[in-house]
């Protein structure tokens, strides 16, 4: 199940959807949630953009490549755009595999690509009202050179 | 026509969100560039800058790509979400 949309989510409604099936023997979850800090500097709320169609495009793809290299029997991703407030959640990803390893690779690769691969662009407003577009980080690219094949 | 979006910081900069190109006046999208600055030339070190990102019919491209009526083109920074 592939989402993007304004509202929030439940843990336990996604939990329970990829626990359906009997043959799960492990899900992992990852949740992203907005801080209160970034760069040192006090952030008080967060709106997200997207590239609508080439989001859904592009996450469908994240998924179908981590199917391609591990043995995922349900996969969800959830990505909120709009406007967020300081500890709201802003992105699911939940695994389910017979075997913890596939769940907790299939979990992490989807998340490195999510973060530099979709078309999302975060805008923090400060604690003194001013907004800023959040940049790119080096890291994030870096993370993905670990799922490079070799 | 041409569907030309920008997104993010990019469309702040510009100015501008969307906007329609006619299919007859470019053929790829190193003529598209040319066009738009031809348009707007306080646009070209913004377009031409490392952190301008090209995606065309919502897939990202780096190179030049052949452009045919009712394709989209975007440009955007480069990405932040999760």
């Amino acid at each position: 199940m592939i989402s993007v949309q304004e509202q929030d989510f439940n843990q336990q409604e996604e939990y329970d959807r990829l626990k359906c099936k009997t043959s799960v023997g492990a899900i992992v979850t990852f949740t992203g949630l907005v801080r209160d800090i970034n760069n040192g500097q006090s952030v008080s709320d967060l709106s997200l953009e997207h590239y609508p169609g080439m989001t859904e495009k592009c996450l469908i793809d994240i998924v179908a490549q981590a199917k391609q290299r591990w043995n995922i029997i349900e996969s969800t991703v959830i990505h909120r755009v709009g406007h967020l407030a300081i500890s709201d959640q802003i992105v699911f990803v939940g695994i389910a595999s017979q075997h913890r390893g596939d769940a907790f690779s299939a979990c992490e690769f989807i998340m490195d690509y999510l973060k530099t691969q979709a078309p999302f662009w975060k805008k923090e407003t400060m604690s003194d009202g001013q907004t800023q577009w959040v940049d790119a980080r080096e890291v994030d690219q870096d993370a993905l050179s670990k799922w490079a094949v070799k | 026509m041409i569907k030309v979006l920008f997104f993010a910081k990019l469309s702040e900069q510009l100015g501008c969100r969307e906007l329609q190109v006619d299919a007859t006046a470019v053929e790829n999208t190193d003529q598209l560039f040319q066009y738009l600055i031809e348009q707007k030339a306080e646009w070209s070190s913004i377009l031409t800058s490392q952190f301008c990102l090209k995606a065309v019919n919502q897939a990202m491209v780096n190179n030049n790509v052949l452009l045919k009526d009712g394709d989209e083109v975007a440009y955007f920074p480069p990405v932040t979400g999760g």
